[in-house]
């Protein structure tokens, strides 16, 4: 049998594999090799977890391992690229719960506890309930089980006020006392869950990319909580490079919205829209069909795509490919278009044009396509719409005034596919779709482009 | 836990922290995606006080608990690195091309 030494020696080569797995990550033409470094750090800690001699029970861990591996292969195996994003966020929340699960279990198995001890247990339990209907409602909302829009309602920041009140005096008692420990950590489990159900109602489905990010960190927090509660170095280090990374997203999100995460969180976007809609001359829209569209497309010479969430629910990321080809070898130069929060997380429509297979170095970010966007013949904007908002640069009483956007509206024409004129999540209207340069092409984007493929071949 | 070794916890978590902002400060936005499904299994590391938990022979409940435990950090594991797997893998086909 093994020793704490070997154990611990072996934990120290997965840290490593950690380590050098998300470093390999950030680079394409690594990220295969990294997150198989990552898995095989992982693995030997569960290997020598395994062998410890203070296990009796191996029958509970196989039936607890075999439930998680059928539900994680299958999931794995049959979820659709466009639904990544609930994805992410359910796991997200099958860690929370993991940690919340192993804090309790320690309490009632813990004859005294620590001081520190028992602050840590409240830490995991907090942490790890949060996280887990955090992201349970995340996922929900993201799969349209429920709706995206943010829920608002009167004494919204009293109510989860007096939460974390009665979280803070729950949390002493508990630490305070013993034997009625578990009593106050029933209570502080449910506030916990409560906690995470509300903060994440009020948030509206397009801002779940900082959501995602900020739980995804949650969840190596949690971990790392669950990792104190145990003293396990591993699982604090990793824990750890989770919440860090986490947080790096979360942050690069919210530049991207130009907004603070406090007011991502807390102001629900809805509360600040009213102002502009009022007297704005909005002049009017140029409706047009594929056929018509068609025309334009054949002559231009450079075509810049510019996806979004609609490209997602759309399913279109083929079509728009195989459209991308025939431009091409139609002579045209052309190119995708990618706002750091275009989709429900970050990255998301990388992933959806590379499961297409279109080429990487077609891929720009914001900042490169934007000063050579008045070169561009034709731009054509997929089920995007607050990202080429142009209030955004230029309207400082909208509430996306700042945000940095694409400037489609320098092309020479902007075609909008839309499947009506309803305004975008934030509510607000886009003065975009009445510049003289842009055309509508109203309908399902998937349609609409498949339309615009059979006419370059017929 | 007496104080002593908290603090060298909080030294580790300190580092490990710092390293982790280093380590992701620079990924390009293409590969968000697949690394925050490849550090949230990661996260899943609590696998490893659920087993502990769960095979440690306790309680009826505390064992029921370390199953369900052990179940989500497992699903969390391994449905974590096989859905970036194949996201890479639809990056990599490219590559070729």
């Amino acid at each position: 049998m093994l020793s704490t030494i070997v154990q611990n020696s072996v934990y120290i080569v997965s840290a490593f594999l950690f380590i050098i797995g998300l470093k390999k990550l950030g680079s394409p033409v690594t990220a295969r090799r990294g997150n198989q470094l990552s898995a095989l750090g992982m693995l030997i800690a569960i290997v020598v977890t395994l062998l410890d001699q203070g296990i009796m029970d191996y029958q509970s861990i196989a039936i607890g391992i075999a439930i998680g591996t059928v539900i994680g292969v299958g999931g794995a195996r049959i979820v659709a690229m466009t639904a990544m994003p609930e994805m992410v966020a359910i796991l997200n929340g099958f860690g929370g719960a993991s940690s919340l699960l192993l804090a309790w279990a320690v309490t009632i198995t813990s004859y005294s506890m620590t001081f520190l001890q028992s602050f840590t247990i409240v830490l995991s339990l907090l942490i790890g309930g949060l996280t887990f209907t955090g992201s349970l409602i995340a996922w929900a909302k993201l799969s349209e089980k429920i709706s995206s829009k943010p829920m608002q309602y009167r004494g919204q920041n009293i109510i989860n006020g007096a939460l974390l009140i009665a979280a803070v005096v729950l949390s002493v008692l508990f630490v305070l006392s013993s034997d009625m420990a578990i009593n106050y950590g029933y209570a502080l489990i449910g506030i916990a869950l409560l906690l995470g159900v509300l903060s994440v109602m009020s948030i509206g489905g397009g801002d779940m990319p900082v959501v995602i990010s900020l739980l995804n960190s949650y969840s190596g927090l949690a971990a790392c909580a669950a990792g104190f509660v145990i003293q396990n170095m591993l699982l604090i280090v990793a824990g750890a490079l989770v919440g860090a990374s986490g947080l790096i997203l979360t942050n690069i999100m919210c530049k991207a919205m130009n907004r603070s995460l406090k007011n991502v969180l807390f102001s629900g976007f809805g509360s600040v829209k009213t102002a502009s809609s009022s007297e704005d001359e909005q002049g009017d829209i140029s409706p047009i069909t594929a056929q018509d569209a068609y025309y334009i497309l054949e002559s231009a010479q450079s075509v810049v795509f510019v996806p979004g969430y609609g490209m997602a629910v759309a399913q279109a990321q083929h079509a728009v490919k195989e459209l991308g080809q025939i431009l091409e070898a139609n002579g045209a130069d052309v190119n995708y278009a990618i706002h750091p929060v275009a989709g429900r997380m970050p990255g998301h429509m990388n992933v959806l044009l590379a499961e297409a297979d279109v080429p990487y170095d077609q891929l720009k970010e914001m900042d490169d396509i934007n000063p050579t966007m008045s070169t561009v013949d034709v731009c054509i904007v997929i089920g995007a719409n607050d990202v080429v908002n142009p209030d955004a640069n230029d309207k400082e009483d909208s509430p996306i005034y700042g945000m940095p956007i694409i400037d489609v509206y320098n092309a020479k024409t902007v075609f909008v596919l839309k499947r009506s004129m309803n305004p975008g999540f934030a509510g607000i209207q886009n003065p975009l779709f009445f510049k003289e340069n842009t055309r509508m092409v109203f309908g399902d984007a998937k349609d609409t482009i498949s339309s615009l493929v059979a006419e370059f071949k017929a | 836990m007496d104080a002593q070794v908290l603090l060298f916890l909080i030294f580790i978590l300190m580092l490990a922290a710092l390293l982790g902002f280093e380590l992701i400060a620079k990924v390009p936005s293409t590969l968000h995606t697949p690394l925050m499904s490849g550090s949230n299994a990661i996260s899943g590391i609590t696998l490893l006080g659920a087993i502990s938990v769960c095979g440690a022979g306790h309680s009826d409940l505390a064992t029921n608990l370390g199953i369900a435990a052990v179940a989500f950090a497992t699903t969390n594991v391994v449905g974590g690195y096989l859905v970036t797997h194949r996201m890479l893998d639809m990056f990599k086909k490219k590559e070729k091309d």
